[in-house]
C-alpha cells in the first residue's frame, strides 16, 4: 500500500513541476516586456528598468527559471504589482469560495446520482430505468454555462425566487448558502448523470457478487440489500470519478463565478486576463493544478485503500 | 423505429446541419448587419427570434453561428484526431523510454482544468479561431493517443504483425498496414461521441470572449450579448442556448445509439 501511495505521489510530483514549467514558459513566452506591460505606455525608461530588476528579468533565463522554480517550491509565486501583495496571498483570499462551490456541486450530483442510479439499477430495463438513463444523458451533455444561464434566467430574473449576485452577506451562513444554490447546481448537474450512470453500472454488476446472493438466500429484506451490502461496494468507482470530476467542476465554476457574479478563482484570472495581469493568471492556475492534482492522488489513494484490486493493478 | 432516442438524435443532428449549410435561403438577413432602429425588439414574424443591442437578426446569428459551430468542431476533432493517432502508436510501437515519456506528458496535459488551460493559451496568443482549436486538441489528444497506445501494444505481438514484420516489413508499413486498420473503428465511434463536447468548448470559448472574435455569428458570443441584457431582453439569451442545447443533446443520442449498435462493448463507457 505504501508503495502505491508513493508512486501515486511522485507521478503528482511530476506533473506538478512540470506545470511550473509550463508557467514558466508562460510568463516566458508573453510578447512584449512584462514590466512594460505591468506599468502602462506611460511609465519612463527609468522605472521599468528599476522594475525588471525588481523582477529578476535583467538575469540570464537559466538563473529566471532557477529562481522561479525555487521560490515557488517555497510558496512563493512572486508579487502582484499593481497592489504590490504577494501573489499567492491574493489567489489564496479567492479559493474558499470557489471550493464552496465545488463541495456544493458534489453535495447536488451526490444527494442526486446515487439514489438515481440505484433506483435504475433496481428497475433495470424498465420504463423508469430508461428515464433516468436518458435524464442522465441529457444532463451529462448540456454545458455548464448554459445551465447557469438558463437557471439565472428562470430562477432568479423571472421567478426571483433566489438572489442573482454575489455569494452572500459574509458571516451570514443562511444567505450564503441560499446564493450558492444555483451556482452549485450548474456546475453539479452534468455529474448527477455521470454518478448514476456509474452506479447503476457498478450497482448491477455487484448484485451479481456472490455474497450478495447469500444474502438473498438467508432472505434479508430486498432494500437492505442494495442499500446496505450492495450500495457500498458500488459507490467506490464513483470516488475516483470524484477526483476527475472536480477538475471539471473547477473549469465550470470559472463559468458559474461569472455569471452569478460570485468571487473566487475562476473570476480573479478571468479579470486579470482583461487587464493583462499576468502573475495573478500563472499564479492562480499554479494553485489549481496542484489542488487538482492533489484530489486526484488522494482519490486514487482511497480507492487504493478501500479496493486491493486497483492497489496491484498500477504495478 | 427501435431505437428511438436514435431517432430523436438523428432528427436534431439532421435540423442542426441542414439549417447551417442552407442558412443562407433560409433567412433573408445578413448575420452581421446592424440596424440600430431595431434594437431589442422581441420575437415576430419579421424576426423569429427577436433582435440583438445592435439590431441584428437573432434567427439568422442562430443559423450562421451553426456554420462556426460546426466546422470548428469538425475541423478540431480532425486535427486532434490525427495527432493522436500518431502519438498513440509512436508511444505504442516506439521504445520503451518513449512510451513513458510521452504517457507521462498525456498525463500532466490531462491534470489541467480544461478552462484554466484555455484561459492560459488565450493569454499567450490572444483570443482567437486557432486558441480554440489548440484547446481543443490539448483536451482530446491525450485520451485519443492513450487509447491508440493500448491497442498498438495488444496488436504488436499479435501473430500476423510479427510475420509481417519476419518477413522484412519496416515499423511504418507495419503501423499503416496491420495495425492502423484495425484500431481505428472503435476509435472513431469515440471521436464522434466527443462533438458535442467540442461544441461546448466553442460556445464556452467565445462565451468568454475567447474564442470566435465578433462580429462572426458564433452561439456562445449570442448568449454573451444576452446575458448582459438578461433582464430586460431574455430572448437574446434563449436563442443563444437553445441551439447549444439541441446540437449537443442530438450528437450525443445519436453517438450513444451508434456506439451501442457498432460496438456493444464500448457500452456505459
Amino acid at each position: 500500500m505504501i508503495r502505491y501511495a508513493i508512486k501515486r505521489l511522485w507521478l503528482g510530483a511530476i506533473i506538478i513541476s512540470f506545470a511550473l514549467m509550463m508557467m514558466f514558459a508562460m510568463v516566458y513566452l508573453i510578447p512584449g516586456d512584462p514590466a512594460s506591460v505591468a506599468l502602462g505606455p506611460r511609465a519612463t525608461p527609468e522605472m521599468k528598468e528599476a522594475l525588471r530588476e525588481r523582477m529578476g528579468l535583467d538575469q540570464p533565463v537559466w538563473k529566471q527559471f532557477a529562481n522561479f522554480y525555487g521560490s515557488a517550491l517555497h510558496g512563493d509565486l512572486g508579487t502582484e504589482v499593481l497592489s504590490n501583495r504577494p501573489v499567492l496571498n491574493v489567489v489564496m483570499e479567492q479559493l474558499p469560495f470557489t471550493l464552496a462551490l465545488i463541495v456544493g456541486g458534489i453535495t447536488w450530483s451526490v444527494a442526486l446520482g446515487i439514489p438515481l442510479g440505484c433506483i435504475a439499477a433496481v428497475r433495470r430495463g424498465g420504463f423508469v430505468d430508461q428515464v433516468i438513463g436518458v435524464l442522465s444523458v441529457a444532463m451529462i451533455a448540456v454545458p455548464s454555462f448554459v445551465v447557469a444561464i438558463y437557471s439565472l434566467l428562470v430562477f432568479a430574473v423571472a421567478l426571483q425566487w433566489l438572489p442573482a449576485i454575489g455569494a452572500g452577506d459574509p458571516g451570514n451562513i443562511a444567505s450564503q448558502l441560499q446564493h450558492l444554490i444555483l451556482p452549485s447546481l450548474a456546475v453539479g448537474l452534468g455529474w448527477i448523470g455521470y454518478i448514476s450512470r456509474m452506479v447503476r453500472a457498478s450497482m448491477l454488476e455487484t448484485l451479481e457478487a456472490s455474497h450478495i446472493r447469500t444474502a438473498r438466500a438467508f432472505g434479508l429484506p430486498e432494500h437492505r440489500i442494495i442499500y446496505t451490502y450492495a450500495l457500498r461496494i458500488a459507490v467506490l468507482p464513483t470516488i475516483t470519478l470524484l477526483g476527475v470530476g472536480i477538475g471539471h467542476m473547477l473549469s465550470s465554476s470559472v463559468f458559474a463565478e461569472i455569471v452569478f457574479a460570485r468571487p473566487g478563482i475562476g473570476k480573479l484570472v478571468y479579470e486579470a486576463i482583461s487587464v493583462r495581469n499576468y502573475p495573478i493568471v500563472s499564479g492562480a492556475v499554479l494553485v489549481t493544478t496542484v489542488f487538482f492534482v492533489l484530489v486526484n492522488v488522494a482519490a486514487d489513494i482511497l480507492v487504493g485503500l478501500l479496493d486491493p484490486r486497483v492497489r496491484s493493478s498500477f504495478n | 423505429m427501435r431505437e428511438p432516442l436514435g431517432a430523436i438524435g438523428l432528427t436534431l443532428v439532421a435540423v442542426v446541419v441542414l439549417s447551417a449549410i442552407f442558412a443562407g435561403v433560409l433567412t433573408s438577413y445578413a448575420p452581421s448587419k446592424i440596424s440600430p432602429t431595431e434594437r431589442f425588439a422581441s420575437p415576430s414574424l419579421l424576426h423569429l427570434l427577436g433582435t440583438d443591442h445592435l439590431g441584428r437578426d437573432l434567427f439568422t446569428r442562430v443559423l450562421y453561428g451553426g456554420r462556426v459551430a460546426l466546422m470548428i468542431a469538425l475541423g478540431s476533432t480532425l486535427v486532434s484526431l490525427i495527432v493522436g493517432v500518431v502519438l498513440g502508436l509512436i508511444a505504442g510501437y516506439g521504445p520503451r523510454w518513449l512510451d513513458n515519456v510521452l504517457l507521462l506528458v498525456f498525463d500532466a496535459v490531462k491534470s489541467f482544468p480544461t478552462v484554466m488551460l484555455a484561459l492560459t493559451l488565450v493569454t499567450l496568443f490572444g483570443p482567437s479561431l486557432y486558441a480554440v482549436v489548440v484547446v481543443v486538441m490539448l483536451v482530446n489528444v491525450p485520451g485519443y493517443a492513450r487509447i491508440i497506445r493500448t491497442q498498438t501494444l495488444v496488436l504488436k505481438s499479435a501473430e500476423h504483425v510479427m510475420a509481417a514484420r519476419s518477413m522484412g516489413a519496416n515499423a511504418g508499413r507495419i503501423l499503416r498496414v496491420h495495425i492502423l486498420p484495425n484500431i481505428i473503428g472503435p476509435i472513431l465511434i469515440l471521436v464522434s461521441m466527443d462533438i458535442p463536447v467540442v461544441v461546448a468548448i466553442e460556445a464556452g470559448m467565445s462565451f468568454l470572449g475567447l474564442g470566435v472574435r465578433p462580429p462572426t455569428p458564433s452561439w456562445g458570443a449570442i448568449l454573451n450579448d444576452g446575458f448582459a441584457n438578461i433582464r430586460d431582453s431574455y430572448w437574446i439569451v434563449i436563442a443563444g442556448g437553445l441551439p447549444i442545447v439541441l446540437t449537443t443533446l442530438g450528437f450525443t443520442f445519436f453517438g450513444e445509439t451508434l456506439r451501442d449498435l457498432f460496438d456493444p462493448r464500448l457500452k456505459g463507457r
